[in-house]
Formats: structure tokens, C-alpha cells, sequence
């Protein structure tokens, strides 16, 4: 048996040996960042860029293949799929960035009290997540969307929801580090104050790996985006979202599967390049921690 | 070890209250009126029947303050009794009873399709850490884990159902009447779920298997002459799978959101599907029924596989 290589760390972050002594990204990283920056400026500059209008319907080009008029071909409605992919990218994107961010500040606000004072206060919290962890997400979602009203809102609030129980345990797990080093105690028999040692000592520590995660969450929020929408119960049409195209496309998958696939491959892309730009960046990260 | 059972089971009583109570109040966020939202007031073709509104407010006590409801709720919850569907009569019970065993064979089904496919890539990348193999594995892991549930599904659907025309793509044979015929039906709902499954329990099994390849009782099986497939499947493989296990139990609460989504696709006739045609009847007591079920099997789930894990390691009994 060839013997296992020392350096094997978790999670499938092995570097091959040419990465491991050069501190430059490989491809791996830089086309998903090109990928997500073109589509990031195509997004923003959506409503200025000549392009068709996405709930237009042109009934003479009902199903058309992608082509010269219609870059992506249009719709069962005669609409066409590239202005209703970057509309749909829009909301996926919006959503994707608003409910990791409130999701980690939450996390990161009761993960450090967990961590810090411990006790019937840390009890408490990873009890919380245990009960929101017990609703799967894509059903919690689902089902508050349905009681309260399918919004943008909405979305954002209950996608922060189903982000707090991981962000609050990673925080909790980098507070737990930090709370016993030699700085925090120098720090308290300064007399500095808890709330200070939280902000000025901890947070400024275990802020960077959580961050690290952000994009992760960003890539599985953005994939329960897309299947709340393609179950019909995310924001509703006309306004357009890749999901629901997807939902759109699929009866006629057998004859016209580009209406289906090319959103799903925007979908996929983009999960993948946040994924892959998440992962390197932990790599470097964490090779960083080693370091020290 | 019956002390760990009992204070794992004293942890379950304030979840359990809490997950329900949740459950529960999910009805108070429907603006208006709950009597008339149950009733199918606001949707189209319902004619405003007060008799039926009042009849619902008495059967449902919304008259009485919400902490009453909701014991009175749970009283009947735990003796089966869930309500009624007011737009057709049928009690949410029997129709999750009814639907129960479809989603539980998928479950299964998808499950055991995972772990197959998991157990090999796991050992072979393990095997070969580092290595060409190993990246062609994490390679694959990676854009798996990429691909939203439904995608796949859709993906599977077209290559299998339109092109080759292998599996139905919709509908579902009952085991009894066909048991062929009704493994074919679930074939391609089942993959799709073990596609999305597999690389979380490949990646988890390879980092323990790497951890368990370098201690000491797998260089003394390498020194006996003992061949590499042996060490591999006899010695490594079973003290590398605890974590495997407990990820299953996590893992439940993915493969059930998995599942309302495959189900949808494949027209298969479970809970899953239940749920979304029920938010999309707007059926309130069904959806409530529902969402109630699938948070308690997860929490008990997960405490059998709590309980596993203390029995197969002593360690973390404490």
C-alpha cells in the first residue's frame, strides 16, 4: 500500500505539489471569479443594456432555438431566455448575497455569546439551532413562504433563518479557540470588559474563517432559491427566476430542452464557480493558520 | 449506557415541545383571518360560506386564547388527530398515512443507491490520497455538489426517460401489484437522490479512512503480508465509518427537502408532493400535519442515531 502522504488534510482540500509551493490561484480560481464578475456587471447593468424586455412575449417566435435575434432562443411564451436568465440571475443573486450575510452577523452575534460565557446561555442557543435544524430547509422555507406571503423579503428573512445554525456553530467552535488565549486574559486583567474583549479581541480573530464560509452559504442559498421557485412556490411569475423558467421549460423538455437547460446551466455555473472560489480561498486560509 | 439514553431522551422533551409549538404557530403568520383562510375564503371559485367559517372557528376553538389551541392541538396530535382537510374532507392523517410508505421506500432506495456509490469512490480515494485518482474523485464530488436536486432529476429524466427510454419518467406501480414495475418507477427518483447524497458521505468516509490508514494496527497488518484489498475492507473500512453514520441522521433533514423535490418531478405520490400540492390548494391543516411530521421524525432520527453511536463507540458516552 503506497503510504498517505502527511500532508493529507480534510475535507478534499489536498493541494497537488505544484500548488503547494506557489501562492498563485490556478485556473480553478481565476475563470469561476471571471464568471461570477461578468455575470455580477451584466446583472447590475441589466435594465440599461439593449436587451429584450424579459416578460415580453413575441407570439411570431414562440420556442425559438437560439439564434441571431434571440441570443438564447426565446420561451414557451415567445420570450426571450437570455433577458430572463439575467433577470432570474438577478433575484438569485440578491437573495444569494443579503440572507448569507444576515445569516453569518446573526450567527456570528450568538455563536460569540455561546462561546464566550458558556453555560445555561450556550445550552440555550445550540438548542435553538437544534430546533431550526430540525425543520428541513428547503420545507421551512416553503411553509413560511406560504404563511406569510412569497416577497423578496420574505425570502431574504427565512433563508437568513436556515443560515443561523451553521454560521452560530462555527462561530461558537472559533470563540471557544480565542476565549482561552494568552491575549484575551492579558486583555481582562487590564480590566477591560466583556463586551469590549468580544468586539475588540475575539471578533477581529474569528471574523476572517467565517468569512471563508460565506460563499458556501451563498451557493446552497442560491440553490434552495432555485428550487423553491421551481416548485412554484418562491416569487411568483411574471417576475422571471431561473427556477421557475426551468419549471416552465420542463414539459417540453423532449422537444425544445434548451428552454430547460440553459438556465440550468447558469444555475449550475454559478453554484460551481461559488463553490470553487469559496474553497480555494479556505485553502489559503487555513494554510495561512497553519503557518503561524 | 442507559444513563447516555436518558439524558438523550431528557434533551428530546423541550425539543420536541418547541419544534411542534413552532409547527403550530406557523397558522398565526397568515394575515387575516385563519377560519377564513382554511375555509378557501380568498381563493378563487369559493363562495363565502359563513355557516362553514363558524363551524371551523368552533372545531378549531379559535375563540380561546392560543396557548389553550395549542395544547389541545398537541393532545390531539399525539393521538393521530390532525384535523381535516375543510376543502374535501379527507383527514390529514389518512392522507399521510396513505402517503407515508411511498416516501419511506424512496428513502430507503435513495439511502442504500448513496452509500454504494459513497463506499467505493470513499475507499478509492482514501486509497490513493493525493493522487490522480483521488483529484478525479473530489473532481466529481465537487461539480455533484454543485448541482441543485432538481437539476439532476431534470438531467436524469432526459437522459433516461426521453432519449433511452429506459424508466417511465412520471408515475408510480404499487409494490403489490407489480413489484418490477414498481422498482422501476422508483429507480430514477431514488438515483437522483443518491446523486445529491453521495459525495458528503464519499468525502466524509475518505478524510476518516485517512486518519485510520496511519494507525498503528494498519502497519502491523501491512507487515503480516496481509493484501491491500484485505486491510482495506476488513481492518480500515469499519473503525473509519462512525462519522458515516451520524451524517446519515444529518443528513435526513437534506434527503427529506430532496425528496419533496424528486417526488414533484417524478409525480410520485408521497409525503413530499403532498406538501407542495397541499400550498398549492392552500389545504392550511394539511401543510401544518405535515411540516409537524417530518420535524419529529428528523429529531427522532437523529436521536436513534445518537443512540447507535454511543453503543458502537463508548467513548462518547462520557
Amino acid at each position: 500500500m503506497t503510504s498517505v502522504p502527511a500532508s493529507a488534510t480534510p475535507s478534499g482540500l489536498d493541494m497537488s505539489p505544484s500548488q503547494k509551493y506557489s501562492l498563485g490561484l490556478g485556473p480553478a480560481f481565476w475563470l469561476p471569479i471571471i464568471w461570477m464578475g461578468a455575470l455580477l456587471i451584466t446583472v447590475v447593468l441589466a435594465d440599461i443594456l439593449p436587451i429584450h424586455d424579459p416578460t415580453e412575449s413575441d407570439f411570431t417566435a414562440l420556442k425559438a432555438r437560439p439564434g441571431f435575434e434571440f441570443w438564447l432562443g426565446t420561451d414557451v411564451l415567445g420570450r426571450d431566455i437570455f433577458s430572463r436568465v439575467i433577470h432570474g440571475a438577478r433575484i438569485s443573486l440578491t437573495v444569494g448575497f443579503f440572507a448569507p450575510v444576515f445569516g453569518m452577523i446573526i450567527g456570528l452575534f450568538f455563536g460569540m455569546l455561546a462561546g464566550y460565557y458558556r453555560g445555561a446561555l450556550e445550552s440555550t442557543i445550540v438548542s435553538i439551532t437544534d430546533i431550526i435544524l430540525a425543520f428541513p430547509n428547503i420545507v421551512l422555507a416553503m411553509c413560511i413562504l406560504f404563511f406569510a406571503g412569497a416577497t423578496m423579503i420574505n425570502l431574504i428573512i427565512v433563508l437568513s433563518i436556515t443560515s443561523i445554525p451553521a454560521n452560530t456553530r462555527i462561530a461558537r467552535a472559533s470563540t471557544l479557540v480565542f476565549a482561552g488565549r494568552e491575549f484575551v486574559m492579558a486583555a481582562r486583567s487590564q480590566g477591560a470588559s466583556n463586551l469590549r474583549i468580544l468586539w475588540h479581541e475575539i471578533l477581529p480573530n474569528i471574523v476572517l474563517p467565517q468569512l471563508a464560509y460565506i460563499l458556501s452559504f451563498m451557493s446552497i442559498v442560491i440553490m434552495i432559491e432555485g428550487s423553491l421557485a421551481f416548485l412554484g412556490v418562491g416569487i411568483p411569475p411574471p417576475t422571471p427566476t431561473l427556477g421557475g423558467m426551468i419549471a416552465q421549460g420542463f414539459p417540453d423538455i423532449n422537444t425544445d430542452p434548451h428552454i430547460t437547460f440553459l438556465p440550468a446551466l447558469i444555475l449550475f455555473l454559478t453554484v460551481l464557480s461559488l463553490n470553487l472560489i469559496g474553497d480555494q480561498l479556505r485553502k489559503k486560509f487555513t494554510v495561512r493558520e497553519s503557518a503561524l | 449506557m442507559l444513563n447516555y439514553i436518558r439524558r438523550k431522551l431528557i434533551h428530546l422533551i423541550p425539543i420536541t415541545f418547541a419544534v411542534t409549538a413552532l409547527s403550530f404557530f406557523f397558522i398565526d403568520l397568515l394575515p387575516g383571518d385563519v377560519a377564513d383562510a382554511i375555509a378557501g375564503v380568498g381563493t378563487d371559485s369559493t363562495v363565502i360560506d359563513e355557516k362553514a367559517v363558524q363551524a371551523i372557528r368552533e372545531d378549531l376553538g379559535l375563540d380561546q386564547p392560543i396557548i389553550v389551541r395549542y395544547f389541545s392541538w398537541l393532545g390531539n396530535a399525539f393521538s393521530g388527530e390532525l384535523g381535516k382537510s375543510y376543502q374535501t374532507g379527507q383527514r390529514v392523517s389518512d392522507a399521510i398515512a396513505l402517503r407515508l410508505p411511498v416516501t419511506l421506500q424512496l428513502l430507503v432506495m435513495a439511502q442504500f443507491l448513496a452509500v454504494m456509490f459513497a463506499i467505493p469512490a470513499g475507499i478509492l480515494a482514501a486509497y490513493r490520497a493525493g493522487k490522480v485518482t483521488d483529484q478525479i474523485v473530489t473532481t466529481f464530488t465537487f461539480a455533484f455538489l454543485a448541482a441543485p436536486s432538481f437539476i439532476i432529476a431534470i438531467i436524469l429524466a432526459f437522459i433516461f426517460a426521453v432519449i433511452l427510454n429506459w424508466f417511465p419518467a412520471t408515475g408510480y406501480v404499487p409494490f403489490l401489484d407489480d413489484p418490477l414495475g414498481n422498482l422501476r418507477s422508483f429507480t430514477l427518483p431514488a438515483l437522483a437522490l443518491a446523486l445529491i447524497e453521495w459525495p458528503i458521505l464519499s468525502r466524509v468516509l475518505r478524510n476518516d479512512l485517512i486518519e485510520t490508514l496511519q494507525e498503528d494496527f494498519i502497519s502491523l497488518a501491512k507487515a503480516k503480508g496481509l493484501s491491500n484489498a484485505y486491510i482495506l475492507l476488513r481492518h480500515a473500512l469499519r473503525p473509519s465509518s462512525f462519522t458515516l453514520i451520524t451524517i446519515v441522521g444529518i443528513q435526513l433533514g437534506n434527503l427529506i427537502s430532496g425528496a419533496v423535490i424528486v417526488e414533484s418531478i417524478f409525480a410520485l405520490p408521497g409525503i413530499g408532493s403532498l406538501l407542495v400540492d397541499s400550498i398549492h390548494g392552500r389545504e392550511i391543516l394539511m401543510v401544518q400535519g405535515i411540516i409537524v411530521l417530518m420535524a419529529i421524525a428528523y429529531v427522532t432520527i437523529n436521536l436513534a442515531v445518537d443512540i447507535l453511536y454511543g453503543a458502537l463507540d463508548p467513548r462518547i458516552r462520557r
